[in-house]
C-alpha cells in the first residue's frame, strides 16, 4: 500500500491552491495515508489550512528560521529526510515544486516523474513531453521512492471540509547549507486573482500592440473579476512582466473560462491552456490557430469588440 | 573561472511532433535537430560572462551517440573553446545526465555549470537540480538575471510569484530561463575556426555511472484534441453564450 507525502506549497503565509491539487493526485493513487508536509520559519496559519483539505491524514510541520523562503538546496535535505517511510512523494509542479523536486529526488537516489497528468497505478503515471505534443506512460521502480512534481493544471483541487487532521512537529536533523541565501522577491503588486489559479482568466497578445493599450486588458479583466494573463510575445514585446507569460515555458493554467485576446495561438502558447473549460478567442485575423481550438471565436477588431462586450456585460 | 556548459541536441523547435502510430515513440527519422533553445540561451550566457572577463574558458558538454560531433562543433562555432562528448548510444534520463556532470564536474573544477531549464523534448526539467543536489552546490534554476562578483553568483529568477532574487557562493548550478538573453547566431568564419577546436571524446563506460534507467516509457499518445468550437458573430452573442454557461 502507498503512503504519500505531499510537499506544500505557501506565500506569505498562506497555502497555495497548487498543494491541494497535488492531493488530489495522491488522492488517485488509493494511499492508505496522505500526509501534507510544511516547511517555513511560522507554520500554524499553513498547517491549518492543509488539515482541513479531505483526504489528507496528518498534517506534519518543520518550523525552522531557516524555512522562511522555499530555497530548493536548504527544503531539500529535509524533504529528503522526512520522506524516510513513504513510497510516493508529491510536489506541486509549479516553478517552487520544479526547483525542489527534483533536488530531493537526486538526495534519495531516484528519478522523478515531472507533471503528472494523470495515474494509472500506483507506479504508472501519464505525463506530457514534446510541449504537450506527446503524452507518454511512465511507470517507476516499484522498488524506489517515487518523487513526482503534480501538474496543476490536470487536476482539481482536493475539496476542503470542516474535518480537520491532526497537526503534528516534525523534528528533522539535517545539516542545512548557507551556500544559498534568499535577497528579496519582486512580486507586482495586484488586487486581481492569482492567474495560475483564477477561475476566469483574460489574456492579451501582440494584438494588443502597447504597454499603454493593455490597460483596455486590465479593465476589461476587472470588470468580469479575472486575472490578466499574456502571451510569450506580448511578453517579449514588453507590453506586460513575465510572471503574466501562459504557455508552455510560462504559466499553464485550467480556468474555467480563457479568453484569448489578441493572440494567434502558438502550439506553445496553446500548450497552456488547453486544460481550460471554456476558450474564447477574439482576434482579427481568421486565419489565427487560436479559432481551430476556440469554442467560441469573433473576428474582429479588439479595440472595438471590447468596449461593445463590457456594453452588452 | 571554467564554466561548464550543457548543450543538448533535440528536435528542432520548429518541427510538428509525431507520435509513431505504433506508439513507440515520436518520429526522428528525416525530422531537423537542432541544439536545445535553453542550452543555446546558456551558451550564449557563458559566452558573454567570457567576453566581460569574468569567465576564462567555456566548455560544451554533450551526451550522445557517435554523429553528436556535429552538434557538438556548432557550440564551438558560437564561442566555446572546447567539448566534451560523452559517448553512448543510449538515450539518458536526467539522473544519469547529472551523474554524468558530475563526474565532469570532479575532473574540470568549474566554478560554474550553466544547464538549459529543460530539453523541449522530454520536458523533465531536473538535471541541474539533480547535478546541484550530487554535488551539493548552490542551485539558481529559471534564471533571467546573472551576476557574478566576490564569488558569488546573484541570480535573478522567474517564478510564478514574480521575480525572485538570490544570492549563490560558487562553485554552483544555474539553469536559464528564456529572457536571460538572446543568443547570437554563428558566423561563416567561425564554423571553419571552430573546424581546429579540441573535442574530447569520452566513453559513457568509462566513467562508471549507474547507468540503468529508473523510468520506463511504455507509450506514447498523440493528446486529445479540443474541437473546433462556434462563431459568434458579435459581442452581444458572446455575452449572451458565456451568460448561458454560467461563465459570466
Amino acid at each position: 500500500m502507498s503512503k504519500i507525502l505531499v510537499i506544500a506549497e505557501h506565500l506569505g503565509g498562506k497555502l497555495n491552491s497548487s498543494t491541494a491539487r497535488a492531493v488530489s493526485a495522491a488522492i488517485a493513487v488509493k494511499a492508505e495515508a496522505i500526509d501534507v508536509l510544511v516547511l517555513a520559519d511560522s507554520v500554524d496559519a499553513i498547517a491549518a489550512e492543509a488539515a482541513k483539505i479531505d483526504g489528507v491524514s496528518r498534517v506534519l510541520t518543520i518550523a525552522r528560521a531557516e524555512n522562511a523562503h522555499p530555497l530548493a538546496a536548504i527544503l531539500a535535505p529535509q524533504i529528503a529526510k522526512a520522506a524516510a517511510g513513504y513510497s510516493h512523494v508529491f510536489v506541486p509542479s509549479t516553478t517552487f515544486g520544479k526547483d525542489v523536486g527534483p533536488r530531493v529526488a537526486a538526495l534519495l537516489g531516484v528519478a522523478q516523474v515531472s507533471d503528472v497528468m494523470s495515474v494509472e497505478a500506483a507506479h504508472t503515471f501519464k505525463r506530457p513531453t514534446y510541449a504537450g505534443n506527446a503524452i507518454i506512460t511512465v511507470e517507476a521502480n516499484p522498488a524506489h521512492t517515487v518523487v513526482a512534481t503534480i501538474r496543476s493544471a490536470s487536476w482539481p483541487a482536493a475539496a476542503t471540509g470542516a474535518s480537520s487532521a491532526p497537526i503534528e512537529a516534525l523534528s528533522i536533523d539535517a545539516a542545512l547549507p548557507t551556500h544559498t541565501r534568499f535577497i528579496e522577491l519582486k512580486q507586482g503588486s495586484s488586487d486581481r486573482p492569482d492567474l495560475q489559479s483564477a477561475s476566469k482568466v483574460v489574456s492579451g497578445g501582440r494584438g494588443v500592440g502597447s504597454k499603454e493599450n493593455f490597460d483596455i486588458i486590465f479593465k476589461f479583466a476587472d470588470k468580469i473579476g479575472a486575472a490578466v494573463g499574456a502571451s510569450r510575445a506580448a511578453v517579449d514585446a514588453g507590453y506586460v512582466p513575465s510572471d503574466l507569460q501562459v504557455g508552455q515555458t510560462g504559466k499553464i493554467i485550467a480556468p474555467e473560462l480563457y479568453m484569448a485576446i489578441g493572440i494567434s495561438g502558438a502550439i506553445q502558447h496553446l500548450t497552456g491552456i488547453k486544460d481550460a473549460g471554456t476558450i474564447v478567442a477574439i482576434n482579427k485575423d481568421s486565419e489565427a490557430p487560436i479559432f481551430e481550438i476556440a469554442d467560441f471565436s469573433l473576428i474582429g477588431d479588439l479595440f472595438k469588440l471590447i468596449p461593445e462586450l463590457e456594453q452588452a456585460l | 573561472m571554467k564554466i561548464l556548459v550543457g548543450y543538448k541536441r533535440v528536435v528542432d523547435y520548429n518541427v510538428r511532433i509525431q507520435v509513431k502510430p505504433d506508439g513507440s515513440g515520436v518520429v526522428t527519422d528525416g525530422v531537423k535537430l537542432s541544439a536545445n533553445p535553453f542550452d543555446d540561451i546558456a551558451l550564449e550566457e557563458a559566452l558573454r560572462l567570457r567576453e566581460k572577463g569574468v569567465a576564462t574558458e567555456v566548455i560544451v558538454v554533450g551526451i550522445g551517440p557517435a554523429d553528436l560531433t556535429a552538434h557538438l562543433r556548432n557550440g564551438l562555432a558560437m564561442g566555446a573553446n572546447r567539448a566534451i562528448h560523452v559517448v553512448t548510444a543510449d538515450a539518458v534520463q536526467p539522473l544519469t545526465a547529472a551523474r554524468v556532470f558530475l563526474k565532469l564536474v570532479e575532473k574540470e573544477q568549474p566554478e560554474l555549470v550553466i544547464l538549459g531549464k529543460q530539453a523541449i523534448d522530454d520536458d523533465a526539467n531536473q538535471t541541474g537540480q539533480m547535478l546541484a543536489a550530487l554535488w551539493d552546490r548552490p542551485q539558481a534554476t529559471f534564471a533571467s538575471k546573472i551576476e557574478i562578483a566576490d564569488g558569488k553568483a546573484t541570480v535573478t529568477r522567474e517564478v510564478d510569484a514574480g521575480l525572485e532574487v538570490i544570492e549563490a557562493e560558487l562553485p554552483a548550478v544555474i539553469t536559464t530561463d528564456l529572457r536571460l538573453n538572446e543568443p547570437r547566431f554563428i558566423k561563416l568564419p567561425d564554423i571553419m575556426k571552430a573546424k581546429s577546436k579540441p573535442i574530447d571524446t569520452i566513453e559513457f563506460g568509462s566513467l562508471d555511472v549507474a547507468a540503468h534507467d529508473h523510468l520506463k516509457t511504455t507509450q506514447y499518445a498523440a493528446p486529445t484534441k479540443r474541437s473546433k468550437g462556434v462563431m459568434v458573430k458579435d459581442a452581444a452573442e458572446l455575452v449572451a453564450a458565456l451568460k448561458q454557461k454560467g461563465l459570466l
